[in-house]
């Protein structure tokens, strides 16, 4: 036993991105034991498409590679605390009529919450993941693949728990991982990413809700409270949806409409056109800072969905949440959402957004 | 290093892996009609007498199959179609609630697809079946009884079951009886022919024979729908190519480790209570599971409340501690034990549990390792658990 080198758990999902991070993290010379987390109560035999996760197939591709890697492996229950706060916090916010991001929310209370507690007692000094992001120092950054690039979902993570993380990939691009996969003769090299919520194995998240919540029917009403149609439940609907209105009447300009808010209390789903989707003030909840918190307002980019575009922004501290005005009006931004805060590609800090509004022009 | 997992697979026996080897260098199939064919048989037939010998049956009785999961498989499908096609009224199949898996869901498979009606016998709190609630159950409707099947001895808390009760209640009804006793030969003395069974599972590998091995002890007068159809082998019960070097092997490892028993039991009781005793010491809260007296020798199964098994698991294994929180089937993805369930425990403390399984290579120095190692790792998992 050499008693100064660093143990770490290797969190596999039976993925190439995971098998390639512990495989990196037995290179760095640390002690690596795998785990694989079982999140689903009821797993399937076989993976079906890049949907869904957590097969009794993804836990023996996970468990091959690290037969490969030559380090130890476990099945780690953890369906309870998923279902309890993954899933049902999903449902809850949907079910409140906001936009949840479920990968946030896995990252934030499992895999760095529960499973790092885990580790943490079991005398591990860290988490070590396949997410693509860069972590150095404390300093959260994107990875050097845009395109998948993850630090949104990690963003939610407090310093406590990045002191605690190791994410091995962000300075290599997917292609890079795979070929590397390749070379060190694991299976999964070629598997194909997994897409979409875990736990919705058929991608439909209006028919998981329903089976969920039951149905709720309610209006669908223009700004003005004329009833355009009906719903089987405002929790189906998200903020900047147009597909799935099923309205009975066109709009007087005959161009699309949009969900502009959905009212939970009411069970009412409010329409409108494009434009009114626009907003360029946000209202979020407490955020969480990764680095020193600002004490006057701060001029930052801010990312307010997993792939979406970041915006220049000028941010100030109210009340204990931000007020975020954005400097191009933004669309579809819902209640639930995570607003990410960026100088360049670093991460400075996270919140959920509360509100969104258009703030009337002022002339100077 | 220390084996403590011999109840999910015991080590080959140097002598048998001689022997197969041997075998496997020069045999063809037994069931052809030359001379290489010829002697195959010969072996596949010697080695048919040689486990009828240790286990008090006949040769005739003896049916290889490829496991303990697959001679399961077959008594509880083929006694029960036999069985209900005699008379569509007899769908009725009494097993214990402590069975293994190989058992459970051959009759949950029969109560889905065969109209089977599965009755679980309950056990009590030490995981014994209790032979009056047997007759209970027998009682209600003896002539809807397709079948009853109680294991020997349970592969997970090592709890020896009243089989002979059983048998006898079975045979007062006139109804087959089977018997797993994967666990029980090699560790206790078993006689097919006194054990009034009609049907009973033996696999190789769990005493110190190779696995993909196994067979099914049918009794000459007992009828058995074949689950496995084509050439015939195997009374026309279990069609397939006879493995012959797995039965040389089986027939070997079952002389040596019937031979061996005596002495073995003894010590193997001696290294159980060493450990147990050392770990009630060493740890507080522990509490054993199974039958204290009335056990496998080498079982030990202790709930550890306050720690997931799975992490006391991790932490003896980083210690060169090998043993399993349940049976290997279902490791892997933990499942709270059906066993313990059905002894009554709640889930927590069936997750908290871990099997310490003791055979023919254990010795003093395993013991002591265990009990060096097993404090601080449960300290640790307590921490971990509550955390």
């Amino acid at each position: 036993m050499t008693g100064a080198r660093r143990r770490v758990l290797a969190a596999m999902s039976g993925g190439v991105d995971s098998a390639v991070a512990a495989a990196r993290a037995v290179d760095a010379g640390w002690d690596v034991t795998g785990v694989h987390l079982a999140l689903s109560r009821q797993p399937a035999t076989l993976r079906a498409g890049a949907r869904g996760c957590c097969t009794i197939e993804d836990a023996n591709d996970a468990r091959r590679a690290a037969d490969v890697l030559g380090i130890p492996f476990y099945v780690w229950d953890f369906s309870e605390r998923f279902a309890s706060d993954v899933i049902e916090d999903f449902v809850a916010e949907y079910q409140a009529g906001h936009t949840p991001n479920p990968c946030l929310r896995c990252n934030e209370k499992i895999k760095f919450s529960a499973l790092l507690d885990r580790a943490l007692a079991l005398d591990f000094d860290a988490v070590v993941t396949g997410h693509h992001a860069r972590l150095a120092g404390g300093v959260l950054t994107r990875s050097v693949d845009a395109a998948k690039d993850q630090s949104y979902v990690l963003a939610v993570l407090t310093p406590q728990q990045l002191a605690h993380a190791e994410f091995p990939l962000g300075d290599s691009t997917k292609d890079e991982v795979r070929a590397e996969a390749a070379a060190r003769g694991l299976a999964v090299a070629d598997k194909p990413d997994s897409h979409d919520i875990c736990f919705i194995a058929d991608g439909d998240t209006r028919g998981f809700l329903s089976r969920r919540l039951g149905q709720q029917p309610g209006e669908i009403v223009d700004q003005d409270g004329t009833v355009l149609g009906e719903h089987d439940g405002a929790f189906g609907f998200t903020v900047g949806q147009r597909r799935g209105l099923n309205l009975t009447r066109p709009s007087a300009s005959g161009q699309p409409r949009y969900v502009l808010a959905i009212q939970p209390k009411t069970n009412t789903v409010v329409v409108g056109g494009r434009d009114e989707l626009a907003v360029d003030r946000i209202h979020t909840a407490e955020p969480v800072w990764l680095g020193e918190v600002p004490t006057r307002r701060l001029d930052c980019l801010v990312q307010v969905r997993a792939h979406g575009e970041p915006v220049p922004a000028t941010v100030v501290v109210i009340d204990g949440g931000l007020q975020v005005d954005v400097a191009r009006p933004q669309h579809g931004i819902a209640p639930g959402q995570a607003l990410v805060m960026y100088a360049g590609d670093r991460v400075l800090g996270s919140a959920t957004i509360g509100s969104a509004a258009r703030v009337p022009a002022v002339t100077p | 290093m220390a084996y403590l997992d011999h109840a999910a697979t015991a080590p080959v026996l140097p002598e048998v892996v001689s022997a197969m080897a041997e075998t496997m260098s020069r045999v063809g199939n037994a069931s052809s009609l030359h001379s290489s064919g010829r002697q195959a048989r010969r072996l596949v037939e010697e080695s048919r007498e040689q486990v009828a010998t240790v286990l008090g049956a006949r040769p005739s009785e003896v049916i290889f199959t490829s496991g303990g999961t697959e001679a399961d498989n077959l008594a509880i499908k083929g006694l029960y179609l036999s069985r209900r096609d005699g008379d569509p009224g007899r769908r009725r199949l009494l097993v214990s609630a402590v069975e293994h898996h190989a058992v459970l869901d051959s009759t949950d498979w029969l109560a889905a697809h065969e109209q089977a009606e599965v009755v679980l016998l309950p056990v009590d709190q030490l995981g014994r079946v209790d032979p009056a609630a047997v007759r209970a159950a027998v009682a209600d409707d003896p002539a809807s009884v397709a079948l009853i099947s109680v294991m020997w001895a349970n592969n997970e808390v090592g709890t020896v079951q009243p089989v002979a009760e059983v048998a006898g209640i079975a045979a007062e009804f006139g109804i087959p009886f089977h018997t797993d006793a994967v666990q029980a030969v090699g560790s206790l003395p078993v006689s097919f022919q006194a054990s009034g069974a009609a049907a009973l599972t033996v696999s190789a590998h769990k005493l110190g024979g190779p696995a993909g091995i196994g067979a099914l002890l049918l009794g000459r007068g007992v009828s058995c729908v074949p689950s496995l159809h084509g050439g015939g082998q195997e009374r026309d019960v279990r069609s397939g190519t006879l493995n012959v070097a797995g039965a040389v092997g089986m027939a070997l490892a079952l002389e040596l480790a019937e031979a061996r028993r005596p002495e073995l039991a003894v010590e193997l009781v001696r290294l159980r209570q060493d450990l147990i005793e050392g770990i009630f010491e060493r740890v507080d809260g522990a509490v054993l599971n199974g039958d204290p007296v009335d056990r496998l020798p080498g079982n030990v199964h202790l709930s550890f409340p306050g720690c997931e098994g799975d992490s006391l698991l991790m932490l003896l294994d980083a210690r060169g501690i090998e043993c399993s929180t349940g049976s290997a089937c279902s490791a892997g993805l933990a499942q709270p034990s059906h066993v313990l369930l059905a002894m009554g425990a709640d889930e927590r403390r069936a997750r908290s549990s871990l099997r310490l399984s003791l055979g023919h290579t254990s010795t003093d120095a395993d013991v002591q390792g265990v009990l060096d190692a097993i404090a601080p790792a449960v300290d640790r998992a307590r921490r971990a658990g509550a955390a």
